[in-house]
Order: C-alpha cells, then structure tokens, then sequence
C-alpha cells in the first residue's frame, strides 16, 4: 500500500529537477552592460569590435567580457561606473552611426542559455525606471480626418464642376450646401462614387440643398486604430533613438500607450521628449494679398495668417496639401547638384498624388511647412477648479519654392546649415503622429528604492518561509518536514514558470509569492490533519495516510479553485503591479497543488509505502 | 504536537447570537465610518503627483516646507517615509505647469534647497480620468470575483452555501475596508490587490468548511442540523488555526521586512485574514443555518448515468 508506480515517481522527479534548471539562472549575477548596434548607416562586424577595445583601453575603461553575435556587441562591465564611462567612450568613438543601450546581462554559462534558461525580467519597481501611460486624443484624430475629407470633397466638386455654397464639417460628418436640387443630386452621386467608405445622404434645408457624408462607426474606429498605431511607431522611434535598453511600448485599451523604460536616470527629458506633440502641414503661400493688410486685421478669405519661427508674418493658402502623418520618411543630407544641405522628404500614396497635383499647378511658388503642436495645460476658472486647455502652437518652419513638379519623393533644399537641414528633418519625422498625445499616468523609480525593494522583497520570502517550515516542522514532525520540502520545491517551481515565461517580476508579485508561501501548507495541513483523524478513529497507519489524501482532496481543489477564480479576475481587470500579483497568486496555487498533493505523496510513499508501521511521525 | 484537543467539542453554533450581533455591530460601524468619513484614497485613485526624495542625513520636513514654498508649491504635504531620511511630498496641480513638469520642478526645488545630495526615489503622478477609471475597474472586479464565485459554489454545492459564502465575503470585504476607513489608513491600488486576495483566502476557509458539512450531512445518521455543523466545526477547527498561524507567519513577515511601499497591502491581508476566518466558522455556517439546510439537501443526486439511460 501506499507505493506510487515509478512513472509518477519519475515525472515529479523530472519536474522538481526542470524547475531548478530553470530557477538557476536567477542566481547569477547581473552585470551592467552596454549592447551597441548597428544602424542604416553601418553595421556591427570586427573592426567596429576592434575599434570599441582599442578605444576603452585607451581610456582605462576594463571590460568584464565581450560577446559578438554576428549584429550585435554585448559588453560587460565590473560596475555601473565603468559602464557610464564607457558609454561616453563609445559615443565618441563610434558616433552617431551606431546605437548603444545600456542595459543589465546575465553572465550565464553556455549550457544554461543553450536550453534558453533566463532569469525573470524585474519590473520597473524592482530595476528602476520609468513608466508612462499615454493618452491618445481620438477626437482630434477624428476631426483630423474630417478635415481631410472636406478638402478632398471641396476638390471633387471643383473637378467635377459643382458649384456649391460651402462645405462645412461636423463632429464625424461632412455637409455641402448646393443651391439647386439639380446640382446637389449630381454632386451625391459624385460623392457617393468617390468615397464609398463615407455614409452619403441628401437633405432639404430650406431652399438648400444638402448632401451630408457621414463617417460610420467603422471609419472612425479605422481611423482611431491608425491613429494608436501610428503613435506606437513614431513613440517607438524616439525611445529607440535614445538608446535604452529593453523598452516597452505597448497598447492598452482602446485609446492609450504604456511605455516603460528601464533604468531611465532623467526622467524629465524622456517626459520632454514623449509628451512634445507635433504634426505638420505643407501649404501654399499666398502671394495674391498683401501680408500687411492680414496683419491689420484683413485677412483675405482662403487664406490664414502664420508667424515664422522669427515672428515674421506670413500668408498661407487655407487649403492643405500634405499633413504630416502622410509623410512616410524624412531624412537629412546634400543635395547632389548643389551639395548645399536638404531634407528629403518621402510621402504615401495618397499624399503624394495630391502633392503632384499642387505643385503641377503651381511651380515657381512658395510653399510652406507648418509645425503645429499640441500642448496641454492647466489653469484655474473662476471657480477655483483645474480645468484642462489644449493649447495649439503654429508656426512655419520652412518656406521653399517650388522648382518642378513632384509627388512620392522630395527635397526641400535652401536651408542654411546641415544642422538646420537634421533639424528639420527630425520635425519632419516627428509630426508625423496622426493624433495628439497626453501622458495621464507616470511612474518613476529611482535605481536606489528599486534595489531596497528586491532586498526587502527578498528578506520577507524568506523570513516568511522560515518561520513556515519551522512551525510545520515542530507541528507535525516527520510529514512537516516533509511539508517544507514540498514548500521550498514550490518556492523554486514558481521562480522556473516565472523565469520560463519570461514573466515580469514586481513588488506585488513578490507580495504574492509570499502569501503563496503561507497558503500552500494549507493543502498539507488539510491532508495531515485527515491522517490524523483517521488515526485517532482507529484505524492502520496506511490506511490512514491512503485516506487522508484521497479524502482531503476533493476539499483542497475545491477551495484553491475559489482562490484560481479571484486571482483570474484580478488579472483580468488589474493593470501594472495587480497584474504582477495575480500572476504570481494564480502560478503558486497550481505549483502548490502540485508539490503539496503529488510531492509530498511520492516522498510519503518513499518514507513509509509498504511498511509495518505500527505508528507515524504526525 | 497538538494544540487543540478535541475530546471536549466547542459549540460553535450555541454562540451564534452573540457573534451575530458582533458581525452585524462591526458591519454597521463599518458603514456608518465609510459613509461619513469616507476612505483615504491613494493617488492612484484620486488623481494626483507625488515624489518620495531620500536624503544622506535625517530630513528636517520644516526645512523641506520652507524649500518647497519658496518654489510656489505652498500646497505641497510632506511627511516622511519609512525611515526619517525618506520624505513623501504631495503636491498640488498648479496652473502654470503641466503634471508631468510638477515633479521635475518640485525636485529641482528641493535638491538646490539641501545641503548634501538628494536622490529622487520615486514619482508618481496619476490623472484624474485614469483614477476614476482605475476605482470603476476595481469595483467592477470585485464585483465579477464574487458573481464567479457564487456560480462555481452554487454549482459544486448548492444555492444556501453559494450565499452563505457571498455573505461571508461581503462581511469580511466591508469589515476590511471598514477598518481602513475608521483609522483613515491610506487605501491604494495594492491595499485594493489585497481585499481581492481576501476575497480568495477567506473563501477558501469557507469551501474547506463547507466541504466537511456536505460530508458530514452525508454521513451522520443522526443529529440535528446545528449539531452536524458543530461537529463539522470541530473537526476542521485545527485545521482552520493552523492555515491562518501559517499565513499571517508571513504576513508578519511581509509586513515587517517589505518596507514602506507595501504595509497597506501586508496590513489589509491580515485584517482580512484574521475577519475571514472569524467568519468562515460562524458567519458562513450560521448563516447556512439560517437559510434552513436539511439532511434531504445535501443527499448525493442520483447517478447521472441512469437517469439519463431511463429517457428513451
């Protein structure tokens, strides 16, 4: 009585042994690091190895070691000192033309990272860093693109020879007046024709006559889907420009971005960097009026009056050709004929043929850039209540002339210096977010409290499982021991699923392994308190470990099921660090079913299977 | 070793009146203390900036006031933090700066104002909206725990146990958070993990219960239903103090050795775990009671297979 078959005795073997393979690579140091990559412009290979040796030993910086993957240059340093050092070192020696991150390593042994053992990722909480949750402003994205449909409405109508009255927008819709029914029903046709992802209708207003297209509910969730996305990509690339290792940029919910940034020591500047808004529009100069007339307060009607960058005034064409999130690309460099500095520009499809119908029309005139950005700020109403204003910043940061029709490709050239030309090239890139952006949520923590954290998340597991074993083992002798085994199996197989799924560990979770700890002895002592039941109700010492197991288990799936549910909902609706700790709670309730029912059976069994026991340790 | 012996049975539901009327008592404080002093809500419901700052010597919070001040931050709080050498400033919204630039500001305040080095520890700054949405969610999440539960104990039970537990746990939620209300401890997004947590263990306690009376019902020929919850109490009363000395072991630990951040949460849990296993013994079984169980409710249902195999 009492034996397991020896399949079952090999597959908690095997388990045990798995979960500390894969524990193991937590107890490595983790070195600070610094990963230097290659960019469009150059790659990593073996003199750009040789050249970052030669250059940190010149400058005294000592390398722990140094890995190269083929594109990738992993070096390791003895202490962060050496590693900011050598960040500098490697700045000016290898400029612009490489990334480098700094970032933490862990020196595993090959074998280890031949199965693909890693240790756990630690949260922000427990490294250091910066988290941010971002809000995307869909109404803006929305009305964006309203806009973009009355100037392309107000086009087809021209092209199609339609006089209209105005074209006005709404929230989501669009409305061209038409003076006669006639007119209004050829234009709904037209309308209807061209876009057919709009709802058209026609109205009577009177003696107007109306075509109203509306967006549905499904293009404006397009367009907010493409708004997130394309915020993701351009906020992508800016934390990758700033060389940081490991970043998360991730969607969450409809409207909002979390990005989180390891080990970020100036978190003013990546605020700066996130939060600074921008898109851009390209439209023509107005060169029929007088600049100083729309000054004096007599603006021209289609056209808007701009500031430059140094406050000159300046007249702009109402219309817009291009904005900002049809640029696909901009980059700085020479202009091959003149080899003074230019900014070529690359547009999407739709961009670029409106661009080529503008400038086909219009060559020998200016052109203008202009920058918009979005800041959000605070002040006080009369009430004494925060009210939130968006505030918008225009202005015109280049004006060129155009020389030849053009459409997908373009350079802007004229520009006073390369710097100017990168700058610009960089606005450029920049605007190209499809909607403005608010940080709603920021988390910093600096690198000394992430530190005290582990310590003192560390101190109180083990503190706790200690003071757990030793009343486990004082209350029921021989199976308390045997309790604690399964305890500390279970310590280590919630750090293996951790580590194999290469789970994010924070504060909370580690708060979650604690009570894990205490509520996994809860199935061992439901089983041994049966045993002892059994016992003091007379019967044999087998028969009474067989029952206390069969009998207590109905019982422990039951109650941990309960506690599955709770940590399943947490997790559902938790965001961050609850998520942390249901994961944790959920993970160590199976890992403690598992060691506190089927381990500690098999080393009962091992104990006690098919002996004469005229007692038991309990 | 064994702590309790079990030759002289304690009768648990003899006493039920009198923790009843304790339940109800503390229930009613705990309401009456939400409803007129309310919950001291942390930032990550309210809204709002905070920076925790560590000093190398003992933090005068006098002087850190006068620094934060003369920067125009008159509203700021500061108090410290765990140790004295840690402060916590909350700071208000102003109108000339964004939340985001708050903290930076405050803290270049503070670090030109002190004498040695000071380290930023921590930020934390949460809008408004996603505060509101964070106390939506948090409800909501409770509320979705207890209607799972309910479901799965009707279901492996039956419908008297499904509300006895659920008015276990609501018992042992509003108690918790009563607690928290009545000594205006700050309630923050771990604290609201913990109640969660709560909601598991104390639940768990009371399945265990439940479980032995289901047994019990089964298999005591005789008996008055009180007398068969008794004996069920008995039985699983070591069992009960062993699993909660076991966890609040850790909790102990956890709220000694975790540091600052975490006190809330380690605190909340053992409140809970203290009230939920008070209540798994008499408010869920006392109130199974009252919701009249019977012998007959607890038979086993027939073999699903026959009944099955008798339809045509």
């Amino acid at each position: 009585m009492n034996r397991y078959p020896i399949w079952k005795n090999l597959l908690v073997l095997v388990i045990v042994l798995t979960g500390i393979l894969y524990a193991a690579p937590n107890l490595f140091d983790q070195d600070p690091a610094i990963e230097v990559a290659g960019t469009r412009r150059a790659n990593v290979d073996q003199g750009t190895v040789a050249a970052v040796q030669d250059a940190l030993k010149t400058a005294g910086v000592e390398i722990k070691s140094l890995d190269f993957s083929g594109t990738r240059l992993l070096l390791r340093f003895h202490d962060p000192e050496s590693q900011l050092k050598a960040k500098d070192v490697l700045s000016e020696a290898l400029g612009d033309n490489y990334n480098q991150a700094l970032t933490l390593s862990t020196d595993l042994p090959g074998w280890l990272r031949a199965i693909n053992a890693m240790p756990m990722n630690l949260g922000l909480d427990l490294r250091g860093g910066i988290h941010v949750l971002i809000d995307v402003d869909m109404e803006a994205a929305v009305k964006q693109s309203v806009e973009r449909y009355a100037g392309d409405i107000r086009t087809l109508m021209r092209n199609e020879k339609l006089r209209y009255v105005t074209v006005s927008k709404g929230d989501a819709s669009v409305s061209i007046k038409f003076r006669d029914a006639a007119v209004r029903d050829r234009a709904l046709d037209a309308v209807s024709d061209e876009f057919r992802d709009l709802d058209v209708t026609a109205r009577d207003d009177g003696d107007s006559f109306l075509v109203v297209a509306k967006l549905g509910k499904s293009v404006q969730q397009e367009v907010s889907k493409f708004a997130l996305e394309q915020n993701i990509t351009t906020l992508r690339n800016r934390v990758n420009a700033l060389g940081v290792a490991e970043p998360v940029i991730q969607q969450q919910g409809q409207r909002r971005i979390v990005v989180q940034l390891p080990g970020v020591q100036d978190p003013a500047r990546i605020k700066d960097l996130l939060s600074a808004t921008a898109t851009l529009e390209y439209r023509l100069e107005d060169t029929e009026h007088n600049v100083e007339d729309a000054v004096a307060g007599r603006v021209p009607p289609g056209a808007r009056l701009y500031r430059m960058r140094d406050g000159r005034p300046v007249l702009l064409k109402k219309r817009v050709i291009v904005t900002g999130d049809q640029i696909t690309n901009a980059s700085s460099g020479l202009d091959q004929r003149s080899g003074s500095p230019a900014v070529f520009v690359n547009l999407d499809g739709p961009g670029a043929r409106r661009m080529r119908n503008v400038t086909s029309d219009n060559v020998g005139k200016p052109m203008a850039v202009v920058f918009i950005e979005t800041r959000y700020e605070k002040y006080q109403d009369k009430d004494g209540n925060t009210v939130k204003r968006k505030r918008k910043v225009e202005e015109v940061i280049s004006i060129a002339t155009i020389q030849e029709p053009f459409g997908k490709r373009f350079q802007t050239t004229g520009l006073d210096s390369t710097e100017e030309a990168h700058d610009l090239a960089l606005l450029l890139r920049a605007g190209a977010l499809a909607a403005p952006i608010e940080i709603v949520e920021e988390r910093t923590i600096g690198p000394s409290l992430g530190a005290d954290n582990i310590e003192q998340g560390f101190n109180s597991v083990v503190i706790g499982l200690i003071l757990v074993m030793i009343f486990m083992a004082l209350y029921y002798r021989t199976f308390g021991l045997v309790a604690d085994m399964a305890l500390a199996v279970n310590l280590v197989l919630i750090i293996a699923v951790l580590s194999m799924l290469q789970a994010t560990l924070t504060l909370p979770g580690i708060a979650g392994i604690v009570l894990t700890v205490g509520m996994a002895v809860d199935a061992n002592v439901l089983i041994f308190e049966r045993i002892r039941e059994e016992i003091r109700n007379g019967n044999t010492p087998q028969a009474s470990i067989h029952a206390g197991y069969e009998k207590a288990l109905s019982t422990i799936t039951d109650a941990n099921i309960t506690t599955l549910i709770a940590a399943a909902v947490l997790f559902s609706f938790g965001t961050g660090p609850i998520k942390g700790f249901a994961v944790t709670l959920f993970i160590g309730i199976l890992s403690s079913m598992f060691t506190a029912i089927i381990g500690t059976r098999s080393v009962i069994n091992f104990i006690y299977g098919g002996k004469r026991l005229s007692k038991l340790s309990i | 070793m064994q702590l309790f012996k079990l030759n002289r049975a304690i009768d648990f539901m003899g006493m039920r009146k009198f923790a009843v009327a304790l339940s109800v008592i503390l229930m009613l404080v705990a309401i009456a203390s939400i409803a007129t002093r309310g919950m001291d809500l942390g930032i990550d419901f309210t809204g709002g900036t905070l920076i925790e700052v560590g000093y190398q010597q003992s933090a005068d919070l006098g002087k850190v006031r006068d620094a934060l001040a003369a920067a125009g931050f008159q509203d700021a709080t500061a108090q410290h933090f765990g140790t004295t050498r840690e402060v916590l400033v909350n700071l208000a919204p102003r109108a000339d700066m964004s939340n985001t630039e708050l903290s930076d500001q405050a803290f270049s305040a503070l670090k030109q104002a002190a004498e040695s080095k000071v380290e930023l520890r921590r930020v934390e700054f949460v809008g408004p909206q996603v505060g509101d949405e964070l106390t939506e969610d948090g409800g909501l999440a409770m509320l979705y725990a207890l209607i799972g539960i309910l479901i799965y104990v009707a279901v492996r039970f039956e419908y008297r146990f499904a509300a006895g537990s659920i008015i276990a746990l609501v018992h042992d939620v509003l108690i918790t958070i009563g607690i928290f209300s009545l000594f205006q401890i700050e309630f923050d997004l771990p604290v609201l993990a913990a109640v969660l947590a709560v909601i598991g263990y104390s639940l768990n306690d009371t399945i265990v219960v439940y479980d032995r009376i289901r047994e019990n019902f089964r298999k005591m020929r005789k008996g008055t239903p009180a007398e068969i919850i008794n004996a069920s109490l008995n039985q699983t009363f070591s069992r009960t103090i062993m699993t909660s000395v076991t966890t609040l072991l850790v909790l102990c630990a956890l709220f000694v050795l975790g540091g600052e951040i975490i006190h809330g949460f380690a605190l909340a849990l053992i409140i809970g775990v203290v009230v939920g296993t008070y209540s798994s013994i008499y408010v869920a079984s006392a109130a199974v009671l009252a919701l009249g169980i019977s012998k007959a409710d607890m038979m086993p249902v027939k073999k699903e297979g026959a009944d099955v195999d008798a339809r045509p």
